[in-house]
């Protein structure tokens, strides 16, 4: 088998990686990362569950009755799943812009990158307009128990978006730029990575937050 | 073969085309329109909460795991990066069923007069 056979497939790594494990130290620490990202998320979610349906004053997140009376709730359901769709779709976009990284396509690469990052500031637009919605309404930081846990849940997932999105830019330029050659794609699939991390908490959030009363 | 040669055939990953991605996003898509009908059911009373909470959970485990093993290539990974990330996922997943039991499963015991603590 020559060189060229080898190098024949699309994912173009590292040839030699020094180390111990025989793995890439970045990605060993950026899955620590995540790891921890896990825990973190993981508080926050089980605050929003330990509190859901314990507010004692209103808006709500769902309709039903309180106290004899039928309320109305405030979240916006499908505003929420078309932001999900996108974010999913965004995902897409970030696995197909690795993929042209690795083969050396810089600008479908570029064009990709560029994509995801567009798709979750559409992402990060539905979540304004949803917060701005919701103070409008009524709903401010302090209102009640509901709407503390859901601020500060999505909240933290909104900003973990923002940078990502500040993050893909960066990176979509410098892939035009070509500075991000084949063999630094570990760059693109770390932002990856990230982004997918912050798809699948979302993944948890919207049934836990949006679908389940 | 040189042993620079071998390196990179031990280190190629031979990760899926772009149309296996597509067809997992679409995959995903339609898991999520199903958790919406689940959604839907609940609250014209198709089936009571509790089924809408199980269907719901189980979908958006699924969409999870398909995420994390197909696009942040978990499954064509080193198993290392999958004990990284499964052990502290499962330590949240831990503390979020934790806090659910207490603040909404023991209550209710409680109110229903099961003597929880001392048998």
């Amino acid at each position: 088998m020559d060189h060229s056979h080898a190098m024949a497939g699309h994912a173009a790594h590292p040839a030699h990686i020094d180390t111990s494990t025989g793995l890439d130290s970045r990605k060993m620490a950026f899955w620590g990362f995540i790891g921890s990202e896990c825990l973190l998320f993981g508080s926050l979610i089980g605050t929003y569950m330990a509190y859901k349906g314990k507010s004692i004053n209103g808006p709500y997140p769902h309709p039903g009755i309180v106290d004899g009376k039928e309320v109305e709730g405030i979240l916006n359901i499908p505003l929420t799943t078309a932001s999900t769709f996108i974010l999913l779709m965004s995902s897409v976009a970030m696995v197909l812009a690795l993929n042209y990284t690795q083969r050396g396509e810089r600008s479908r690469a570029f064009t990709w990158l560029l994509l995801t990052a567009f798709l979750g500031s559409i992402f990060l637009g539905c979540q304004v307009y949803e917060f701005t919605h919701f103070v409008h309404e009524g709903l401010g930081l302090g209102t009640n128990l509901f709407s503390s846990s859901f601020y500060l849940l999505t909240g933290f997932h909104g900003a973990h978006v923002t940078v990502g999105v500040i993050y893909l830019i960066t990176l979509a330029f410098l892939v035009r730029a070509g500075k991000i050659p084949p063999e630094k794609a570990l760059n693109v699939e770390i932002a990856g990575l990230y982004w997918h991390f912050v798809d699948v908490i979302w993944i948890v959030i919207f049934p836990l937050v949006y679908l389940i009363k | 073969m040189s042993s620079e040669t071998r390196e990179v055939i031990h280190d190629q990953h031979t990760h899926p085309s772009n149309k296996f991605y597509l067809y997992i996003g679409a995959l995903l898509i339609g898991l999520t329109v199903l958790e919406v009908f689940g959604y839907l059911g609940e609250v014209n009373d198709v089936y009571p909460a509790g089924t809408a909470a199980l269907i719901i959970g189980v979908l958006s485990a699924v969409k999870f795991i398909l995420v994390v093993m197909f696009y942040m290539h978990l499954k064509f990974d080193s198993k290392v990066f999958t004990g990284i990330f499964v052990f502290p996922a499962l330590l949240g997943t831990l503390v979020i069923v934790g806090l659910f039991m207490l603040f909404h499963v023991l209550p209710a015991l409680l109110n229903q007069g099961h003597d929880i603590c001392c048998p």
